[in-house]
């Protein structure tokens, strides 16, 4: 079995993993990163979005040995310690979710909106550039209003 | 009303954990030595099976077992149940097939259970579930819902000829004949509802666990309700006494039904868990969740509405038949029975309704409830054809609504519901408002001029929430009373615990019930937690559907915190030397009445406990229990607007605006009512603009498999919503609310397609109105103008 080393959430890490690990294998199962979840098998709903070197990736679309060597941020990474992230907070605030289960995946993706975007993004590109996540739960209004107001909140 | 109190929006407590990715899961949670199930599914949509050979797969590396149908048989386990018998038209109980958690002789629909293989890891048992080989015998199969009682169609259970698990009727047969022959107009409509795949985000999941030392079963599991799902198991399917089965729902990634039964693999998640003294992990797929979560929907009617010349509405005529799928699931015979033809007078004065539902057997999924359950199917029923009658008969859709509106309370209809308050005209007139109906004139201009055709429609609903009072759900034939169960602990310091029967799965109940106790009891809500989702700390509850959670769950709540207030006045009265009658409670604290002698509740829950010094004949502590069972339903109804703005180009159809207005009641969240109106209205448009399960007709496979066939509605199908509340308090129960978590998927469908075709200026178009769907009706529409 390969062995596979890279950076989560500015740790270095290393497992020994069979070569088809997925990259949220390896976050779930090996690292017990649980916040990263999955919901579909087709790369469609974006439950599993996490950083790849800095950009937002289906973490169910890569295998782990692709990511040999990168740094790696999951949710579980995104809060300074007890102050959470503005993109968290945004959500909180902004009633952004449910029953949480496409969360992780939204905000990580959120985070990667407003990194490309800035803070004044406006709601139509909001939407679009959501087309990689699925929501069953809040019907987007709340997630859309998060996502700007966190935005806002990150380009200050 | 202070920060936290009842009506404010506050931000929710279990967010804090699921922003940071702390949820848990049933797949978060690992258990030590733990093995991996997966199941082989039938291929077919119906066969023979011949002979199983489990020898390959039972010897490949890591596998720990393989299991049968004949071995489930062989242990004595069960079947699954649907607990809810409906009777023919000549009285006699349903005609109900057999389901074994493994198939045992035939497999009836494409995904039917057929083996179950568990190994060492996930990849160990999914390389043996290919192993397994299945001797096939393939029948014939019939998937549509109009064709299952052909007479050529094959039989698919021998205990219901010709595919019909029942034919019911409700309503006064003659009377409507009669009122259609005497009417000056009928509006007439073929309708489908189409099949739905709930797809909550989170798939199903299930670890069993054994104890031999103890004897006790415990399963993690993706449920609504945790209590039922023991019920069932234990007393139906005799996996274990209840008492020796511990059944957690931990968090769960929504549910919108599909949670609420019984299947079969957390069933053998359990019984195989005993047989091999491991736990035992199981997680759906996508792929395996479309093809196995009960499914939503699934009509065929054919509806009618009598009016006069003045538009006044006579009788109602309707026909549908309902696809069960291939086995009944835990409540699918209720759904388009008792809640379904129940809701078909509407918002409106109708003197008679007669409604023939006939339920089939086909080769498909069961179909159970989905969010909404029997409302949506009957809401789009009346609001299609109100909407259309208005059309035919030149009438403001507006104004045929207004003239048949119910405006005296209680109403009874004519299909056994008591509505026991509301206002629609109120409603009505707050969304025109909202919408500004007004102008629309100036849009739909505004629109053409961009080349685009604009449509509005309206949907003014009614449903009946709060399932449900026990003895009324009873005598129509539910195996189970619907009350709901709360205890609420004071500890002694004085924080709170309330367990819930309820399950909140994205509804927020931790925020809620806490917001609702702790301004009942005047203390902060830090001080109170939620406790739901296992039976080993919650005595019993029915769990959560049909927008019963505030309606019931939290009236049992309030009972309970009464039960409290009781006992602690009585405490205070004796520490504070007075009589009880004297003591006053209110901001959490109890006083003499014209005195400054008071005590904080922290002070008497500490006394109760320390109870050095209690009255005569009153126990130490402070908990309290409390079953509530609901009166009657309650009855959320309102308005919603859409309009839409298609592209006769491309066939593609935009929400432009969305106006709701809705009566729930009394609101203790608006923040969180708001989400649950917003969630439901998505799902209300996926089911018009995008969504649609199909089965192939000659081959029974699901061709919208996964979500690159099967059109989940995403951020940009939908458009920002406006939203506004009216308020007539609920009469029946202690808080006066009534229920908001599926209005918006049961008002919404009729919504979107009274403004599709308002802008086509068509008769009807089938749902989902995709933009293929569109196109071609505005092609065929152009052609017959130009004949
Ligand atoms: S799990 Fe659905 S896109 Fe990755
Ligand atoms: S919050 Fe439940 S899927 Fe988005």
């Amino acid at each position: 079995m390969p062995t596979v080393s890279m950076t989560v959430n500015g740790k270095s890490v290393s497992g020994e993993v069979p070569a088809n690990t997925l990259l949220v294998e390896f976050l779930r199962e090996t690292l017990g990163l649980t916040g990263t979840h999955v919901g579909c098998d087709t790369s469609q709903c974006g439950a599993c979005v996490v950083h790849v070197d800095g950009k937002a990736a289906k973490s169910c679309t890569r295998l782990a040995v692709q990511c040999e060597g990168a740094e790696v941020a999951t949710i579980e990474g995104l809060a300074n310690g007890a102050d959470l992230h503005p993109m968290q907070e945004a959500f909180r605030e902004n009633h952004g979710l449910q029953c949480g289960f496409c969360t992780p995946g939204m905000i990580m993706a959120a985070v990667d909106i407003a990194n490309r975007h800035g803070g004044k993004v406006d709601e139509e590109t909001i939407r679009h550039e959501l087309d990689g996540n699925i929501c069953r739960c809040t019907g987007y209004h709340n997630i859309v209003t998060a996502i700007a107001a966190g935005a806002a909140a990150m380009g200050k | 009303m202070s920060e936290s109190g009842i009506g404010a929006p506050v931000r929710r407590t279990e967010d804090q954990r699921f922003v940071t990715g702390n949820g848990r899961y049933t797949d978060d949670i690992n258990v030590a030595h733990q093995t991996y199930a997966s199941f082989v599914l039938s291929p077919h949509a119906h066969a023979k099976i011949k002979s199983i050979d489990t020898k390959a797969a039972a010897a490949a590396p890591g596998v720990v077992a393989v299991f049968t149908g004949q071995d489930v048989a062989d242990a004595g386990i069960g079947g699954l149940i649907c607990g809810w018998t409906i009777h023919n038209k000549d009285g006699s109980p349903m005609q109900a097939g057999g389901h074994p958690a493994l198939a045992l002789d035939r497999v009836r629909y494409v995904g039917d259970h057929v083996a179950m293989v568990i190994a060492e890891t996930l990849a160990q048992a999914r390389a043996a579930a290919e192993l397994v080989a299945v001797d096939y015998d393939i029948l014939d199969s019939v998937v549509v819902t109009g064709k299952a009682k052909d007479k050529d169609a094959p039989q698919i259970h021998d205990e219901a000829p010709g595919n019909s698990v029942y034919d019911w009727a409700i309503g006064d047969k003659d009377a409507v004949d009669a009122a259609f022959k005497a009417a000056d107009h009928v509006t007439s409509l073929d309708l489908v509802n189409n099949r739905l795949v709930p797809n909550p985000m989170e798939p199903r999941a299930a670890i069993g666990d054994f104890d031999p030392g103890t004897g006790g079963y415990t399963l993690h599991t993706t449920s609504q309700n945790p209590h039922v799902a023991r019920l069932i198991m234990s007393a139906f399917l005799g996996l274990a006494p209840e008492h020796k089965l511990r059944v957690i729902a931990p968090d769960v990634g929504g549910g919108f039904g599909s949670k609420i039964f019984v299947y079969a693999e957390e069933t053998l998640c359990v019984w195989a868990a005993g047989k091999i003294a491991r736990p035992i992990k199981w997680t759906s797929s996508r792929a395996d969740a479309f093809l196995n979560d009960a499914h939503g929907r699934d009509h065929e009617t054919m509806a009618e509405l009598a009016l006069d010349k003045d538009g006044k509405m006579l009788a109602m005529r309707v026909k549908t038949v309902a696809n069960l799928g291939a086995y009944l699931s835990t409540f699918s015979s209720a759904v388009p029975t008792y809640l379904y033809a129940t809701l078909l007078s509407g918002q409106y004065n109708l003197p008679s309704i007669y409604c023939e539902v006939d339920a089939v057997y086909t080769n498909t999924a069961p179909v159970d409830a989905y969010r909404g359950a029997g409302r949506p199917e009957a809401c789009y029923v009346v609001e299609r054809l109100v909407e259309t009658a208005a059309r035919e008969l030149n009438l403001d859709p507006i104004e045929l609504r207004r003239r048949n509106f119910i405006a005296e309370f209680p109403h009874e209809t004519p299909v056994i519901m008591t509505y026991d308050t509301g206002d629609f005209g109120a409603s009505l007139d707050k969304a025109l408002e909202l919408g500004d109906y007004a102008d629309f004139g100036k849009r739909k201009a505004a629109s053409e001029s961009g080349g685009k055709l604009r449509g509005i429609g309206f949907s003014t609903y009614i449903e009946a929430c709060g399932i449900a009072p026990s003895a009324a759900v009873g005598s129509l034939g539910a195996g189970v009373g619907l009350w709901e169960s709360a205890e609420v602990r004071v500890n002694p310091t004085g924080n709170v615990e309330v367990l819930t029967g309820s399950h909140s799965h994205g509804q927020g109940h931790e925020t809620t019930f806490a917001q609702f106790t702790a301004a009942r009891l005047g203390i902060p809500m830090d001080q109170v937690s939620v406790v739901h989702g296992d039976t080993d700390k919650v005595q019993f509850g029915m769990g959560t559907y049909g927008s019963r959670s505030g309606a019931v769950g939290m009236s049992a709540i309030s009972k309970a915190v009464d039960k409290v207030i009781a006992k602690a006045t009585k405490v205070a009265a004796h520490l504070l030397e007075a009589s009880e009658g004297d003591i006053e409670f209110e901001n959490g604290s109890f006083s003499v009445k014209g005195t400054d002698k008071s005590l904080a509740f922290g002070e008497v829950s500490l006394a109760a406990y320390v109870a050095h010094n209690m009255p005569e004949g009153v126990e130490p502590g402070l908990k309290e229990g409390a079953f509530y069972d609901p009166a009657n339903f309650t009855f959320p109804a309102g308005c919603h607007i859409c309009e839409v703005e298609i592209d006769p180009e491309t066939g593609t159809t935009e929400i432009a605006s969305w106006v709701a207005v809705d009566d729930f009641g009394t609101i203790i969240n608006p923040m969180i009512v708001e989400g649950q109106v917003h969630g439901g209205i998505a799902q209300g448009v996926g089911q018009a603009l995008t969504e649609g399960a199909v089965y192939d007709a000659d081959t029974g496979q699901l061709l919208t498999g996964s979500f690159m066939d099967y059109c989940m509605p995403r951020a940009d199908d939908l458009p920002s919503f406006t939203l506004g509340f009216t308020e007539t308090v609920c009469p029946s129960n202690p808080i006066g609310v009534k229920g908001c978590g599926e209005a918006g998927a049961i008002a919404a469908p009729a919504a979107v397609i009274n403004a599709v075709t308002d802008a086509l200026n068509i008769k009807d178009i089938a749902m989902p109105a995709s933009p293929a769907t569109v196109w071609q009706a505005i092609q065929s529409s152009t052609k017959q103008a130009a004949e």
